[in-house]
């Protein structure tokens, strides 16, 4: 099942920049955009035109939006109980120390500062899917869309049973383990 | 000014872990990964808020920059932790990332609901720990924007 992430960027270049990086890095990320924060904000509440969004894996958030500003936006999905649980990255050109702040303070899950070079651009787009996409446990995504076929499925890998709590940690002289280490 | 990473300024990391196995692998992949990461200790939830909070014996060690939480602790457990910090004005600005063997969906609803940053599985073979912590590092000590912490 394609990840579903919700740029919310009102950058044309940058939109286009993300499409690519992501088209190169992860083709299974089906990318969404928001060009201001009430598009955002609709497509989340799946209001209007936006009726069957689907619920996003991840969302990419600018500060600096027409409309209603990111820093608006996250206040309101970290204040909706169904959107928190959403990770909500910042992605924006600002620096400033306190942008950052404010928006750890608005529970922000991260903060990324966009480079200007393509280059690193790039290697940015490659950094967010190999933790966020590929490392981190996203919570469970029934994409709250009856009408699709397979909504109840869940994601791929949901419905795992915990492995237990402590189970004496980390294997450090795991025989299969030194196998396939010793294999690359 | 506090810049993160090729400054030469060490960086906070609290990780809260009562498996002493885990806490000395975790030692171990944070020397390769990053000597700059100055890497605390808290075996258990009441000893981490003691910590965060600069009480008792804590009363002179540094604000985290970045906390590694377990969930399954003894004394106060992770979810209790994690929903004391993110209630903290002071605190809640800190990065939690949960790090755990728990790979239930509750868990990681929950962790969510409770606005940890993010949610990682302790992966069971040591490689792929270490890899596991080559990342934290690599996303988190250096990609990622920090807020600057107040410190003394």
């Amino acid at each position: 099942m394609p990840l579903e992430v919700l740029v919310v960027e009102d950058s044309r270049g940058d939109i286009r920049l993300t499409q690519e990086a992501f088209r190169d890095v992860n083709p299974f990320i089906h990318l969404e955009v928001a060009h201001d924060g009430v598009e955002a904000m609709a497509f989340l509440r799946r209001q209007g035109a936006h009726l069957h969004a689907p619920r996003p894996d991840l969302i990419l958030l600018d500060l600096n939006l027409p409309k209603m500003d990111g820093r608006q936006v996250l206040a309101l999905i970290k204040d909706d109980d169904t959107l928190k649980t959403i990770p909500t990255v910042i992605l924006t050109s600002s620096e400033a120390e306190a942008d950052v702040l404010k928006s750890y303070q608005l529970q922000a899950n991260c903060y990324l500062s966009k480079p200007m070079h393509f280059d690193a651009f790039h290697a940015l787009v490659k950094c967010i899917n190999d933790f966020w996409l590929t490392k981190v446990r996203l919570p469970q995504n029934d994409r709250g869309d009856e009408s699709k076929p397979g909504a109840h499925a869940g994601r791929e890998r949901a419905g795992n049973t915990s492995r237990g709590t402590k189970s004496g940690g980390i294997r450090r002289s795991d025989e299969s383990d030194r196998r396939k280490r010793n294999a690359h | 000014m506090k810049v993160i990473g090729g400054s030469g300024m060490p960086i906070e990391v609290l990780l809260v872990e009562d498996n002493p196995g885990d806490v000395r692998l975790t030692q171990e992949a944070f020397l390769d990964a990053n000597p700059s990461v100055h890497l605390h200790i808290a075996s258990d939830g009441v000893e981490a808020m003691a910590f965060l909070r600069g009480e008792g014996s804590h009363s002179n060690d540094p604000r985290p920059d970045l906390v590694l939480l377990d969930l399954n602790l003894p004394k106060m457990d992770g979810r209790e932790v994690l929903a004391q910090i993110k209630k903290d004005d002071r605190l809640k600005t800190i990065p939690t990332v949960i790090l755990t063997t728990s790979d239930a969906e509750g868990d990681i609803a929950k962790s969510y609901q409770l606005q940890a940053n993010c949610y990682l599985t302790k992966p069971v073979q040591l490689s792929s720990f270490e890899a596991l912590v080559k990342s934290i590092n690599d996303f988190w000590l250096t990609k990622a924007k920090l807020p600057q912490s107040p410190k003394g």
